[in-house]
């Protein structure tokens, strides 16, 4: 019988802990346990033994740290190989007359992903694929991912076992006291992210034991319709006498596992501290239960990497902003690779209380496939919020949801052939919600009729892929008003009956539909409330109108959705009209030569830029600059290098003025902004402390000087790449470790090799004007006014 | 055997001079910087983690190497410190993973935010270590690797002994940093009678340059 087939109608016994057993019988600390697949096979059969004669149906192999970032590919090989072998002789040893079954055991990498850590996704994926591959080849039943502690990685591993085979893939995390992986997510979120890519179980194993991870395993059941596994430890570790012992007993363990079991948990067994008899024990409780039946809970269900954000509870607002479309300053900000400016707006947004954002990069002028790339990566470090990767490019798409930490949205599929054709196996592939709009190849039809048609048979292609309905959202597509005075009564007729008919979910752009028409937001309000009552379930909208957030707001406390009112109460305040910064600022006071040099001066960057927007009114973007902005600047760096002003001012007033040029660009959009030169930016290879570099970026850019900025982490080549193509006259380098000061040295030599014409600046912590001088660089930045300065003089 | 424990904490008390003074704040805060630490104060409060892993190992020390018998490690400045015990304490440390978010969003978005963090983030985890090293017994100062002549890559050592990835969710990059970056690993001598004062510790230092080098 197959695993996935016996899982379907029976309870599964799992194994027990394999490291505690090698402690006992001599793995010493810091050995690989898994080299004694190969040095100790006895050993290793005979526990394998021990737990298929205790009623386990599958044992894990002893591989749990076998990949291709701690061995190299011969070892690998010989590892797997030996532990499957392993495990299949004690498979024939044992005495047991239950289902046997060998899973394929994949720990994490013990290394945490980038943005956090320095870890590539795809660097994670080919590590995990090479023990994948082995598996298959060497005959493992199904795969087990377990003890993930990370989102992003856990999605590597399924993502390394669906590319690589198809075998069932088990995925279990290890959760923290707080009920959350160490890195943040919920249980709902991993639901998510496993079921949408397919997974044959999700659930819980290692770090606690089983009472204290009862709650997390109740929500594991409550949400999930694949079958739930719980793999805890034998309580917590203690030290007797020199001995490592674990403070639950097997029938204490037998019981508490038991319990769930009754609850529907599906496959059982332990973590570390557990041994056979502890699954002795455990299938002695549990053997007259009747297995659960699974059920489908059609949850339609997106998620970022902390939580998930379910559909049809209450309104789910979708921030509308990062889209080019008719954003001139946006247009600039993608042309400029801005990412700064993108991540704001994602941010910003967030801040209004939006539950998922939109991502659209897409402008001819840029490559809009690494951008999205971009775009995905940048704003999942910067926000918790799921993202909806929005664009007509498959590939683009594809790079997004790949890159995605969590069950993505995706924006959009339709009732063309071609465009299912495109995004169904993407959506199969990856997992996420797709938006499907009401559209074929014979445009939008008028009707409500039409428009469900199509849903009907958007529906019944996605079967096909094996694409579940509650994973597809409708959008019947709001048209303007302006051209057709009933287009939105056949947009809401359509809402209904994609809600009653077909038993889907909604989403609307709910803008389009004031589209030509003067003083728009209370059109669009009007309308989003009528929707609302209508069943949507989604608006993408944009969450700075007043007028939208109104309505939500007052439709949540009318339906019963706030309790208390206590949202509305909360967000009423906001509602009205924020007083203009002139008005709210004392006018007398200091030796300011304006008010916006005091903002800057004070540090004030909400200030700086609103009087920078009325100063636009009567004066040239360059005068301001020139006039106000620069001689702020001066103040406060002068300020810095006399010591009366102290850093975390010096970068107050410089995020002040940044606002304030924030209003001058928005306002001379397409002006091409002059520079005094481009300035490239980089913590060198190895060093993952930015803080110092980022301060200087600052500076810099409010001076004048267009930064492109490479991030932390950098390798020397990727450097050289950026100065050549840009032909910069000055690169920035920075180091807080002395262990990176060498790759500091190798940047340098490389630079000196392939763009001679360039300056370059060293500092950080360790760097000294000595060092800097032996490595050859032509200056020493003790901090970032000095880089500024030098820079000045470089340009001049 | 060497039995792993993990320990966490309660919220540490937060000492607000000592983060001003890792933020570069000299003399006296103004409001706007006072005000600013306080927000985000508040905002970090509930996401911090405070835990602990940790070995109690025997240790022997043989000229410049201190062998505790999971591994050895030569350093004549680990061997100074150890000297006169016979068990020590390896442990690492680490507040979680959030305050490397909320760096990664403020460096991005609002530096000085950043770099208060930062400054919050280092009075954070050495009250953590302090905390863990108060409680034990007759404990001498704690040393890390990268200080003095312990190299840096004794922390492959200590990971793979303490299997801090599982026990609280540290990791090693290739570079040998820690991420999470507000992280400590550290030795202490047990069973010290001589416990050196603050002071003079910090006096004994060979970084005579310091600028956080204590004067009296």
């Amino acid at each position: 019988m197959k695993f996935n087939e016996y899982l379907q109608e029976h309870i599964v016994y799992l194994d027990g802990g394999m490291g505690t057993l090698l402690q006992e019988r001599g793995l010493g600390a810091g050995e690989q346990p898994e080299r004694w697949n190969l040095t100790h096979a006895q050993d290793i059969v005979d526990i394998h033994t021990a737990y298929f004669n205790a009623g386990s149906n599958v044992v894990c192999t002893n591989t749990f740290g076998a990949n291709g970032l701690k061995f190299d590919d011969n070892e690998l090989e010989e590892i797997v190989k030996a532990a499957i072998e392993n495990a299949k002789q004690a498979k024939a040893n044992s005495v047991s007359k239950a289902e046997k079954f060998i899973a394929l055991d994949i720990g994490p990498t013990g290394k945490l992903l980038k943005p956090l850590g320095d870890l590539d996704f795809d660097d994670a994926v080919a590590a995990f694929a090479k023990t994948v591959k082995l598996g298959v080849k060497y005959g493992a039943d199904c795969i087990l991912v377990e003890t993930m502690s990370d989102c992003y990685e856990t999605k590597a591993a399924i993502l390394a076992a669906k590319e690589n085979g198809d075998l069932p893939v088990i995925v279990s995390n290890a959760y923290g006291e707080d009920g959350k992986l160490m890195t943040g997510a919920t249980p709902a979120a991993m639901v998510a992210l496993a079921e949408c890519m397919g997974a044959a179980a999700i659930g819980a194993n290692c770090s606690l034991g089983p009472k204290q991870l009862r709650g997390v395993v109740e929500q594991l059941l409550t949400c999930a319709s694949i079958p739930v596994v719980f793999k805890p430890n034998a309580g917590l570790p203690k030290a007797v006498d020199g001995k490592t012992v674990y403070d639950v007993s097997a029938t204490e363990f037998a019981k508490e596992v038991a319990a769930l079991v009754k609850k529907g948990v599906r496959a059982v067994g332990g973590c570390c501290g557990t041994t056979p008899a502890y699954i002795a024990a455990l299938k002695k409780e549990t053997q007259d239960l009747a297995p659960l039946p699974l059920t489908d809970k059609g949850l339609t269900v997106v998620s970022s990497y902390t939580h998930a954000v379910a559909f049809g509870n209450e309104p789910v607002l979708i921030g509308e902003r990062i889209n080019p479309t008719g954003k001139k300053r946006f247009k600039q900000a993608l042309k400029e690779r801005d990412i700064g400016y993108i991540l704001n707006e994602g941010v910003s947004q967030a801040d209004k209380g939006v539950h998922i954002l939109d991502v659209n990069v897409g402008l001819p002028e840029i490559d809009e496939r690494e951008m999205l790339k971009t775009a995905v990566c940048e704003l999942q470090a910067v926000t918790d919020l799921p993202l909806q990767v929005d664009t007509a490019d498959p590939i683009a798409m594809e790079k997004g949801m790949r890159y995605y930490n969590g069950k993505v949205m995706v924006n959009s599929v339709n009732g063309k052939k071609e465009s299912m054709a495109a995004v169904f196996p993407l959506v199969k592939k990856y997992g996420g919600v797709v938006v499907a709009l009401t559209l074929d190849d014979n445009g939008i039809p008028a009707d409500a009729d039409g428009r469900v048609e199509i849903a009907k048979n958007i529906l019944k292609e996605a079967e096909k892929y094996g694409i579940d309905k509650k994973d597809i959202v409708f959008d019947p597509l709001a048209m303007a008003i302006s051209a057709d005075n009933r287009a939105a009564l056949a947009t809401l007729d359509a809402l209904k009956r994609i809600k009653t008919e077909l038993g889907c979910h909604t989403s609307l752009g709910v803008s389009n539909v004031s589209f030509g028409l003067p003083n728009r937001d209370g059109v669009n309000a009007a309308f989003f409330a009528l929707a609302l009552n209508s069943g949507l379930s989604a608006a993408i909208m944009n969450p700075y109108s007043a007028d939208m957030l109104k309505t939500y707001y007052a439709y949540k406390a009318l339906n019963g959705l706030d309790e208390n009112c206590a949202d509305y109460i909360r967000f009423a305040p906001s509602f009205t009209v924020e007083q203009t910064a002139t008005t709210a600022v004392a006018k007398t006071e200091e030796n300011y030569a304006s008010q916006l040099q005091r903002a800057i001066v004070k540090g004030f960057s909400k200030q700086a830029g609103e009087l920078t927007r009325e100063l636009l009114q009567t004066r040239t973007p360059l005068d301001i600059v020139n006039g106000e902005i620069i001689p702020a600047l001066d103040i406060v760096g002068a300020g810095f290098e006399k010591k009366t002003v102290y850093l975390p001012q010096l970068l107050m007033s410089a995020e002040a003025a940044k606002a304030a040029f924030e209003s001058v660009k928005a306002a001379a959009v397409g002006e091409r902004s002059a520079n005094k030169g481009t300035f490239v930016l980089a913590t060198v290879k190895g060093d993952i402390h930015d803080i110092g570099k980022n301060i200087v970026k600052l500076l810099l850019e409010n001076y004048g000087f267009a930064v492109v900025d490479l991030g932390k982490d950098v390798a020397p080549q990727t450097i050289v790449d950026a100065v050549q193509e840009t032909r910069a006259p000055l690169v920035g380098l920075s180091a807080l470790m002395t262990t990176t000061v060498p790759a500091m040295e190798e940047t340098v030599r490389a630079l000196r090799k392939s763009a001679p014409w360039c300056k370059i600046v060293v500092g950080g912590a360790v760097l000294t004007k000595e060092y800097a001088d032996i490595m050859g660089a032509d200056k020493y930045a003790k901090d970032a006014m000095e880089t500024v300065r030098f820079a000045e003089e470089i340009v001049k | 055997m060497n039995t792993v424990l993990i320990k966490t904490y309660p919220v540490p008390p937060f000492c607000d001079k000592e983060i001003l003074r890792y933020a570069g704040v000299k003399g006296d805060a103004d409001e706007r910087t006072l005000a600013l630490l306080q927000e985000l104060k508040d905002e970090i409060k509930d996401k911090l983690s405070y835990k602990v892993c940790y070995c109690v190992l025997p240790v022997k020390i043989q000229g410049d190497v201190c062998d505790f018998s999971a591994f050895s490690v030569s350093s004549k400045t680990l061997s100074n410190r150890l000297s006169g015990c016979e068990k020590a304490v390896v442990f690492a440390a680490t507040l979680g993973v959030e305050i490397d978010r909320m760096l990664l969003k403020y460096g991005k978005i609002a530096p000085a935010k950043a770099l208060f963090l930062q400054a919050i983030g280092a009075e954070r985890i050495e009250s953590l270590c302090n905390a863990f090293c108060a409680d034990l017994p007759l404990a001498g100062a704690r040393f890390s690797p990268g200080y003095g002549d312990l190299p840096l890559r004794t922390q492959k050592e200590i990971f793979a002994l303490l299997d801090c990835e599982r026990k609280i969710g540290l990791t090693l990059t290739d570079g040998l940093l820690m991420s999470p970056t507000k992280s400590v690993t550290a030795f202490v001598g047990l069973g010290h009678t001589m416990c050196e004062a603050n002071g003079e510790k910090c006096r004994n230092c060979a970084k005579t340059d310091c600028s956080f080098r204590s004067e009296e």
